[in-house]
Parts: C-alpha cells; sequence; structure tokens
C-alpha cells in the first residue's frame, strides 16, 4: 500500500500531498523535509528508489517536478514506478501537455484526478480512457453547478434574500 | 441593495480567488514577505468563511485547504464549515468540502460526529459522483464511530455499479481496521467478488484487500486459496498477477501443498512475461518462499542475473535486492556472481552500493572473513567518506556477530580494527573502542598483538588531533596499561602516554592515559625492584615463591596455568637499568606535575595518585643510587612494599560481565535490599553515595565507611601509609572500571560485610570461576582447515549481543482474521451473535499474546543494551517491564470479565512512521 504521495519541485517546493496513513501536521512537514533533502540531492540517472526509515520511497522526476510515493519494503518498487507514469500520463492528457504551473493553479483538480487513480493507497483504476471519462463527467457537474449559481435567478435570490 | 444581503454580496464580489490567491503568493519572495502575506489571507479567510453565501464560503475553504495542503497551515479550526459545505446541494461546493475534509480531517476532532449523517446521506445518493466523493473522503478519514455506523451503507454498495463497487471495496480495508466486526457483515460479498472476476478493475481492489490483509496474518485466508490459484492461472493483468502473488507468497509458507501446487504457474509466468515488475515480483516470491524448488530458484536467479547485467539502475538495484532475499538459503547465488557485486561496490549510485555492501556481508564467513575484509577496507580508503563509515560500520558488526563467531585468527582481527583507526575518515571510533577492549577480556591469547597493536596507535602523534579517534586511543591506552606485561617495551608505552600532544584529548580519556601510566609505572618498578617475583605473583602467594623461578620466555605458549610467569620478549635485566628506571620517573613527574592542578577532578586525583608512588620511588631508588643495587635492600625498601600491593590490586584480570549476572545473584535469607540502603543512607547522610556503587559491583567499592576494618586486617603487616594508600587507588581503580569485573561468589559477598577486595582466599575462588565459566560455556570450534586453533573466546550467555526478531502484530489484526475465519468456516453460531464466549476468549488469547511479544521486545532491547556492567538500569528495565506485563494482564482479564462492549473500545492508530 502507498503511504503518501508527494510532488515536489526541483527548489523543494511542496505541489501536492496526500496521505494514506494517519500523520501529524508536524510529522507530515518532517517527513517532507527529510525527503525533500534526500531526494533533489540525488543527482541524474540514479535508481529511482531510497530507503527512509524502513519504507521505500520510489520516485521520478518529470520536467521539473519530483513524484514521490512511499511504500513498504516488500512492496513491488516497478509497478509504483508504473503507477507515477500512469498518473502523469492522465495529468498530461488532461491539461494537454501538462507544466508544473498547471498543477499550481489547479491544485484541486490535481487532487481529484488523483482521488480517481489511487483510492485508501492502492491503485483503483488502470484505465487512463475510464479515468479521462470520470473527471471529464465530473468537470460537467461543476459546470453545471457554476452555471446555476451564476444564473440570473440566483443571483437575484442572493440579493434579496 | 438590503441591509443584510450587502456585506455579503461586496465580500463576494471583492472576494480574493484561488488564482488571486496563488498569484499573491508567487509575487512575494519566500521568507518574511510571503508569510505576511499569507496570514492576511488567512484573516481574509477567516473573515469570508463565515459568509452565508455558499460560493464566498467555498472559494474561501478552497484557498484555505491550498494553504494547508502545501503551506501546511493549519485547518482544524475550520473543520465545522468544511462539514457544513459537504451538505451543499451544489457538486462543486460538495467537493470543495469533502476535499478539505479528507485532507484535513483527524480521528480526534468532535466534528466528524457531524459528518456521520452527511456521508450516509451520499453513500446512498443516486448520484454516483457524489458516492464516490463520500467513499473517498471515508477512505482517508475513517474512525471507528464511521465505520461502525456506515457498514451497512457500504455493504449496499458491494454489489452496485463497477465505478462505485471498486471504491467501496477499496475502503473496506480502513473500516476492516478500525471496525473488525465489519468483517462478519461484508467478508461474504467481499469473496463474491473474488469469483466474479467480470470486472478488472474490482477484481484489482478485492485483490488489493486481500493482499493487504493476508500480509497480517496470512493463516486466515487458506481457504480462499483456490480462487486465488485461478486468478494466478487465469488472469492477464499484471496488476491483479503482482497482488496475488504475494499472496501466494504468504501462504506457501503455511502449506507445502500448496506451495508444490502453484511453484509452477509462478515460474510461467517468470518465464513469459514482458513486464519486469511481474518477473521481479515473481523472483521475489520464488527465493522468499518457495526456495526449496530447486529449479524455481535456478530459473529465478537466472532472471536476477538478467537484472545485474541490465543497463538500468532500478533493476540493478532490484537484482542485487534479490540476491540479498536468496542468499540465506542459496549462498551459491551470491558466490556465482560474486564479480558483479564486488564491482557494484563502486557504482555511482551509493543506494547500488549499499545493497552491495550488504551482499558482501552476507557471503562472510569464517573461511573467507580475511579476503573480504581485506578487500573492503580497500574500498573504504577510496570511497567517500559516509560509504566509508558505513563500510566499516557493517564490517565491525560482522566480525563482532555473536561473540566475534567468525573471526578465528584474533591477531589479524586486532591488527585490522588498529588498521581500520588508521583511516582518515573512521568515524566509528566508539564501536572500535569497545571491541578492542571486549577482545582483551574475551581473548586472553590476543593480548600480546592487543598490546603492540596498541602501542602502535599510542606512539603516533598524528592521531591525537583527530577527534574521531580519540575513543580508539584510550581504548589503546586501557589495553597498554592493562596488559602492559605483554609490552615489547613499557618505557616506550610510557613515553608514549605522557606525550605533549596528549593535552588535545579530552578529560575522560585523558584520565584512562593517566590511569595506564599509573600501571605501567608500577609495573615497571615492580620488575626492577622485585626481578624475583612475578609479575603476577599475586596468583601464588607471593610469599612463597621461590628464588630460582624462571619466567618462560616464549611467547606465544603461554596457557592458563603459567600465566602468572611473564611472556614478554624483552630480557628484564637488561631493560630494567637502574638509569632507565630513574629517567621514567624523572619523566612522570616532570610531565604530570603541570596537571595536579588540572580543573578536571579525575585527572587532578589520578595524576595525584601517580606523583606521590612515583616521587616515593624516586626518592628512595636515588638516595639508593651509591649502593651499587642491592637487591636485599630492594625489596625491603618502602616502595617495594606499596609496589608489591599495588601490583597485587592490579594484576586481577578483567573478564566480560553476563547481562544476566546480576539477576542470577540469588537474594540470601535475611536480607532486605531495601532496607540496608535506607539505613545507609542516614549513616552516612554526608557522604555522596551513587546508587550504582551500592548495587553494581561484585566486588564492593570500598566506601569510605568500611575503610576501618580494612585496614585493621592489613595495619599489622604494613607500614602505616602503604595499606591506606593502595586501599583507596585499588577503591578507584574498581571504580573506574567496576563494570569489567567477574562475577564472583555472590552469596558471599552479599551476606557479608564489605571483605576486603584483594583477600587471597577470595582471588582463588575467583579463578576457579572463571574457569568453570568458560568451562561451560565456551564455544570451542576448530576448523578442520586451519592449521592455528581458534583462541578460547570466554562467552557468557548464549544470545549475548544477539538480536531477535519479534513480529509484533496488531490486537486489530488479530481480531479481523478471527472474525475471517469465523465466517470462512461458516461457523453459524459465532456468525450470528457479535459477541459470543468464544470471541471474547480469542481476544483475551490475543491480548496475551501481544504480551508475550512486548517481552520478547524489551528482552531484545536489553541484550543490545552492551553496557556490561550497569546493572542499576537493568533492573530498572526489568520492574518497569513487569509493570507493563502485570498491566497488561490486568486489562486482559477485566476485559475478559466484565463486558466491556468490544466496539466502543478506543483505537489506537498505529504509528507508522515516528
Amino acid at each position: 500500500m502507498i503511504h503518501f504521495v508527494l510532488l515536489i519541485s526541483r527548489q523543494g517546493k511542496v505541489r501536492l500531498t496526500k496521505w494514506y496513513s494517519p500523520y501529524s501536521q508536524k510529522e507530515r512537514s518532517k517527513v517532507i523535509r527529510e525527503l525533500s533533502g534526500m531526494i533533489l540531492t540525488r543527482g541524474p540517472k540514479l535508481c529511482n528508489f531510497v530507503e527512509w526509515r524502513g519504507f521505500k520511497v520510489v520516485y521520478k522526476r518529470y520536467a521539473s517536478l519530483y513524484f514521490c510515493m512511499c511504500i513498504n519494503q516488500e512492496d513491488n518498487e516497478l509497478e509504483v514506478l508504473e503507477i507515477i507514469h500512469h498518473y502523469v500520463e492522465i495529468l498530461d492528457r488532461y491539461f494537454g501537455s501538462v507544466c508544473e504551473l498547471d498543477l499550481i493553479f489547479n491544485f484541486h483538480k490535481a487532487y481529484y484526478i488523483l482521488d480517481e487513480v489511487l483510492i485508501a493507497g492502492e491503485l483503483q483504476e488502470s484505465s487512463k480512457k475510464t479515468v479521462a471519462r470520470l473527471v471529464a463527467a465530473q468537470d460537467s457537474l461543476v459546470e453545471a453547478a457554476k452555471e446555476e449559481a451564476a444564473s440570473i435567478s440566483n443571483i437575484i435570490a442572493q440579493a434579496t434574500k | 441593495m438590503s441591509g443584510g444581503g450587502g456585506p455579503s454580496l461586496m465580500d463576494s464580489l471583492f472576494q480574493r480567488t484561488l488564482d488571486d490567491l496563488i498569484k499573491g503568493i508567487r509575487l512575494h519572495l519566500p521568507g518574511a514577505a510571503q508569510s505576511s502575506f499569507i496570514s492576511k489571507s488567512l484573516d481574509e479567510i477567516r473573515r469570508e468563511i463565515k459568509s452565508t453565501d455558499s460560493q464566498t464560503k467555498a472559494t474561501a475553504l478552497q484557498k484555505l485547504t491550498y494553504l494547508h495542503s502545501l503551506h501546511g497551515i493549519d485547518m482544524s479550526w475550520a473543520a465545522f464549515h468544511a462539514v457544513e459545505l459537504t451538505s451543499s446541494p451544489s457538486f462543486l461546493h460538495k467537493k470543495t468540502g469533502y476535499l478539505a475534509a479528507s485532507l484535513s480531517f483527524r480521528p480526534s476532532m468532535d466534528v466528524l460526529l457531524l459528518l456521520t449523517n452527511q456521508l450516509r446521506k451520499d453513500l446512498s445518493s443516486t448520484n454516483q459522483h457524489e458516492v464516490s466523493l463520500a467513499l473517498e473522503c471515508l477512505s482517508v478519514i475513517c474512525t471507528p464511530d464511521f465505520a461502525r455506523d456506515l457498514t451497512p451503507d457500504i455493504f449496499t454498495l458491494l454489489s452496485g455499479k463497477n465505478f462505485i463497487r471498486k471504491k467501496a471495496i477499496a475502503c473496506l480495508l480502513m473500516v476492516f481496521s478500525q471496525y473488525p466486526d465489519a468483517v462478519r457483515v461484508c467478508f461474504k460479498r467481499l469473496v463474491d467478488n473474488l469469483e466474479s472476476a467480470d470486472n478488472a478493475q474490482t477484481l484489482a481492489a478485492t485483490v488489493g484487500v486481500f493482499c493487504e490483509l493476508a500480509s497480517k496474518e496470512p493463516r486466515s485466508y487458506l481457504p480462499l486459496a483456490p480462487e486465488f490459484y485461478r486468478i494466478l492461472v487465469d488472469s492477464r493483468n499484471n496488476w491483479v498477477l503482482i497482488k496475488v502473488l504475494k499472496i501466494f507468497a504468504h501462504l506457501a509458507k503455511l502449506e507445502p501443498r500448496l506451495a508444490k501446487k502453484v511453484v509452477e504457474p509462478i515460474c510461467d509466468h517468470m518465464k513469459r512475461s514482458e513486464a519486469k515488475s511481474l518477473v521481479f515480483e515473481c523472483v521475489r516470491a520464488i527465493v522468499s518462499s518457495f526456495y526449496e524448488f530447486e529449479f524455481a530458484v535456478k530459473l529465478a536467479v537466472a532472471k536476477i542475473r538478467e537484472f545485474l547485467l541490465d543497463s538500468d539502475l532500478n533493476l540493478r538495484y532490484l537484482g542485487l535486492q534479490g540476491l540479498l532475499l536468496v542468499a540465506p538459503n542459496h549462498l551459491w547465488a551470491v558466490l556465482e556472481n560474486k564479480e558483479v557485486v564486488i564491482k557494484s561496490l563502486s557504482d555511482v549510485d551509493r543506494n547500488i552500493k549499499l545493497e552491495a555492501l550488504r551482499l558482501v556481508m552476507s557471503m562472510v564467513s569464517d573461511d573467507n572473513v580475511v579476503e573480504i575484509c581485506r578487500v573492503l577496507i580497500g574500498y573504504a580508503l577510496k570511497s567517500d567518506p559516509e560509504f566509508c563509515n558505513e563500510i566499516l560500520r557493517s564490517m565491525l558488526s560482522t566480525c563482532s556477530r555473536n561473540v566475534y563467531e567468525i573471526v578465528i585468527d584474533f591477531d589479524w582481527y586486532v591488527s585490522l580494527l588498529a588498521e581500520m583507526a588508521r583511516i582518515p575518515h573512521c568515524q566509528n571510533g566508539e564501536e572500535i573502542e569497545f571491541q578492542l577492549i571486549d577482545i582483551g577480556m574475551r581473548v586472553k591469547d590476543v593480548r600480546p598483538e592487543l598490546v603492540r597493536a596498541g602501542r602502535d596507535l599510542l606512539i603516533d602523534p598524528a592521531l591525537l588531533g583527530n577527534p574521531f579517534i580519540h575513543r580508539i586511543l584510550s581504548a589503546a591506552a586501557w589495553v597498554s596499561g592493562e596488559y602492559v606485561k605483554f609490552s615489547r617495551n613499557p618505557f616506550e608505552i610510557m613515553e608514549a602516554l605522557l606525550q605533549p600532544r596528549t593535552n588535545l584529548l579530552p578529560p575522560s580519556i585523558r584520565s584512562v592515559y593517566i590511569h595506564s601510566t599509573f600501571k605501567v609505572l608500577s609495573f615497571c618498578l615492580h620488575s626492577f625492584l622485585l626481578p624475583g617475583k612475578g609479575v603476577n605473583s599475586s596468583r601464588s602467594n607471593f610469599v612463597d615463591i621461590e628464588p630460582g623461578f624462571t619466567y618462560s620466555e616464549s611467547e606465544q605458549e603461554f596457557t592458563e596455568t603459567d600465566h602468572a610467569t611473564s611472556s614478554s620478549g624483552f630480557n628484564k635485566r637488561d631493560t630494567f637499568t637502574q638509569e632507565a628506571v630513574v629517567n621514567m620517573l624523572t619523566l612522570v613527574i616532570t610531565s604530570l606535575t603541570p596537571l595536579a592542578e588540572s580543573h578536571d577532578v579525575e585527572i587532578q586525583e589520578r595524576v595525584r595518585n601517580v606523583l606521590g608512588l612515583a616521587q616515593l620511588a624516586q626518592q628512595e631508588i636515588s638516595c639508593n643510587h651509591d649502593q651499587k643495587e642491592k637487591m636485599v635492600d630492594k625489596v625491603d625498601l618502602k616502595t617495594s612494599i606499596i609496589i608489591r600491593l599495588i601490583n597485587d590490586a592490579l594484576s586481577e584480570d578483567f573478564g566480560p560481565v553476563s547481562l544476566s549476572a546480576q539477576e542470577r545473584v540469588p537474594v540470601p535469607n535475611g536480607l532486605v535490599l531495601e532496607e540496608n540502603l535506607s539505613k545507609l543512607d542516614s549513616i552516612c547522610a554526608d557522604v555522596q553515595l551513587s546508587i550504582s556503587e551500592s548495587f553494581s559491583l561484585v566486588k564492593p567499592i570500598l566506601l569510605p565507611t568500611d575503610g576501618d576494618s580494612v585496614s585493621n586486617q592489613q595495619n599489622e603487616e604494613d607500614s602505616e601509609t602503604s595499606p591506606a594508600e593502595s586501599m583507596s587507588l585499588l577503591a578507584e581503580h574498581r571504580k573506574r572500571h567496576g563494570l569489567f569485573y567477574l562475577p564472583s561468589d555472590h552469596n558471599k559477598n552479599a551476606s557479608s560485610s564489605f571483605p576486603p577486595a584483594n583477600d587471597p582466599n577470595q582471588r582463588d575462588n575467583d579463578v576457579e570461576d572463571l574457569v568453570k565459566l568458560t568451562d561451560e560455556s565456551l564455544v570451542l570450534k576448530r576448523k578442520p582447515g586451519s592449521n592455528r586453533p581458534r583462541p578460547v573466546v570466554v562467552k557468557l550467555d548464549e544470545g549475548e549481543r544477539l538480536p531477535i526478531t519479534v513480529k509484533k502484530t496488531d490486537e486489530n489484526d488479530d481480531l479481523i482474521s478471527g472474525a475471517v475465519r469465523d465466517v470462512l468456516l461458516g461457523n453459524e453460531a459465532s456468525l450470528h451473535s457479535s459477541n459470543p464466549s468464544g470471541r471474547r476468549k480469542g481476544e483475551s488469547h490475543s491480548k496475551d499474546k501481544v504480551e508475550n511479544f512486548e517481552t520478547g521486545n524489551s528482552s531484545k532491547r536489553r541484550s543490545k543494551h552492551r553496557n556490561h556492567g550497569k546493572y542499576v538500569e537493568d533492573k530498572e528495565e526489568n520492574s518497569e517491564k513487569s509493570k507493563k506485563k502485570s498491566g497488561g494482564r490486568h486489562k486482559a482479564r477485566r476485559r475478559a470479565d466484565g463486558g466491556i462492549d468490544v466496539a466502543v473500545q478506543k483505537q489506537v492508530i498505529p504509528d507508522f512512521l515516528l
């Protein structure tokens, strides 16, 4: 099982954190600090696994972003690498060649997409198409809600409340 | 515009959006400007989030969520608002609310209670995206209460649409762990999902849940093996296969027949699959659980070799890991790939180097330890400091494992330790120090070499400048002092101990140096003044020594019995000339006199002891100068008498102390330890008595209060000053090195009131004790190939310094597996009632198990505890342990008797990382 997912930029800025195991806020910042110290200092073209406190962290760098996932010692590292790649590909399709800025300004969308890929620390959907379809469906629901909120009748209802 | 609506509308019109916030943060430089911007935004958010307009509220919450998840800002105060938004009719707002909840809620929050109803409503919603939101949130923040209350809702979803079903299944793992009774409700449906393989994703989710469950307690899932087997053979989905392989790796250990059946299909996958992840999983399963099947292991090792030779670093890393897993059962696989492993030691990637190092260490045996260590030292010299120390650390721990089990040639090992000390980056001083002293005490035969190595370290002035090896120098000094009788040239050691650069040492180590000076000095004086007497004359009664007693000059062949004879290789007559001794005394006095005023009490005290002896000796020997060395006179000198006494005190061997020594001491009848101590306290209220003194020594320190009785005994035969001085020196010596004293006839000591430490009768007992101990437990392993027998290594108890690995299982896992077993075995009686008596019994049983683990754990901790003599700490730990134990038992009993609802019991969230 995946214990947490971290997206860290090359400068050490956190872009996304998702915790599937319980960590207090203090622990979370400590984990982020430790791991970014360990991973960002590793040179290019080294292996994608680091051992950390009896766990394994699988990471992969895409452009300026490091995608990191923490797993148990006995979990399959290559599988997790594939999960990371899977997530990145879905992001890429969704945003149309994704860049760091997309994730910064649409952080909530990055979370929603991640939630369609992983649940409870496990991969839930291995088909990119299905994820894309589900996310699109949710987006249309959101759009509908927005339109409704912006409709004239709603504004009048707000103003005269 | 109405008065009430105005501000709200204004708020929503001029509210900063998420984009504005993010841009603002990016505009401000990290540091003070940024944090002040964030706190300003937080103020706005606090205001906006209270708005009645749900759009304004949602935007505020979204901004806060952003700050929380990426900038670590606390948002627990906004939990209520998040709950409020989850009930919004707008999907957008609901989504925002759930995102905030799943990212920030903690099990301890009161607000969670308010969410239960909303979750239930959304779980039964007709809009599948709303159900999905609720499930996702639940999978992260599930608490026992949620799990209990929502189990029926999740149960219904287990047979719903695929899109929802897979999420509900994944959620079950969390629900089970929080509320094991949910297993009784949901397990059958879960198994159904395993059988109806109509949808790949639900199957993957189901197998994922079983994989996690089986990793904790595999036995309960054995009945499902046929299902898993079908999946293993039929499925073409790699994600599923990997999980099934993991499940079988657990199950096969329990059921050999099953292993036989599945090993073929696993090999098929390994041969056929293109996916490296699947291949590696097959390899891992084979080498960890199916290692008895020769053909499968051969195939797996071939795959590992492919990995090792691949250009992809990831595969190389995994190949090494695979080898590491094979190593315990099939060492040949490692030896076959030896060159690759050794080559990997100089890989660019530190992680790969570490794996390779672990592998090299796994290859070590008593046949090749010398060769491997030579190679490793070479690598250590050219590696970066960090990895160099990693190498040294693993060498030290491997060689010392199980009381130096693999070391046959201790002379070699000592020289290896000395060599390590000279590696520039060495930072393992502490461990080397420990081992040097430990070996000195355990292995008699190695002492001459130890002294030689110690001398080489001591005389090198360059080493004194490196603070990392000060600890090693301390060991070298101690060894040189303690075993000075094996030295070729004690004067040289004396010069080394007193060289000017020793002022670079920290006081604690310097005092060891000075104390060693004292030992060397007394040895030299003894050899000079009383050349006819054995250095260790105390072994036999010194008065009875025959005049013609000669020394065996051979260096290697001294045995237990003629231990009294010094085997030093130098000619005593020539070395201990009047001139040399006088020079040495002058050196001692001139170098140490400035230190007599040292601010460090340890140093000051020791220096004064040494000076006292040296000055006395100097006076008498210089006076004697004119008389042209008359032996008779020498023997009668005051100094001689003192030296004789001191040597008696110092010549006793230190041995390793068993960790359980203190526990083995039976408390004699009529001795109440606490009472005795409290009395002592009142008697010597002004004398500071540390607890360790009263507890720790087998042969106790002579406390100030006992001085009288002791000196009375000795006064008759000795001059006035000598007993007092030698006693105090002795006492100090014992105080200093108390932890190295061997346990001996405890009963006698504990009951009698502090007998004099150098009572000859008692010493005899000591020797006997030592012999007995070694007879009992020493392990003699003679390798047919080696031409030199392995020296005796004193070993006190089995398992000393031997870590015991204990797997601690969660109580919850036991509950879950208990429930699973009930369901699978169709035990009607226990299926129906939620807390039958059988259940209770099982629970208290599991509690007992946990308790056992606890005991094991602390004993492991204790055996790791290296400090040999610190009994007090051990004892405290023991009592703590027993307290804990009794507490646990009490709890279990209470649980079993009183019918406390299992569901209500407080769940301890396992702390996974910190």
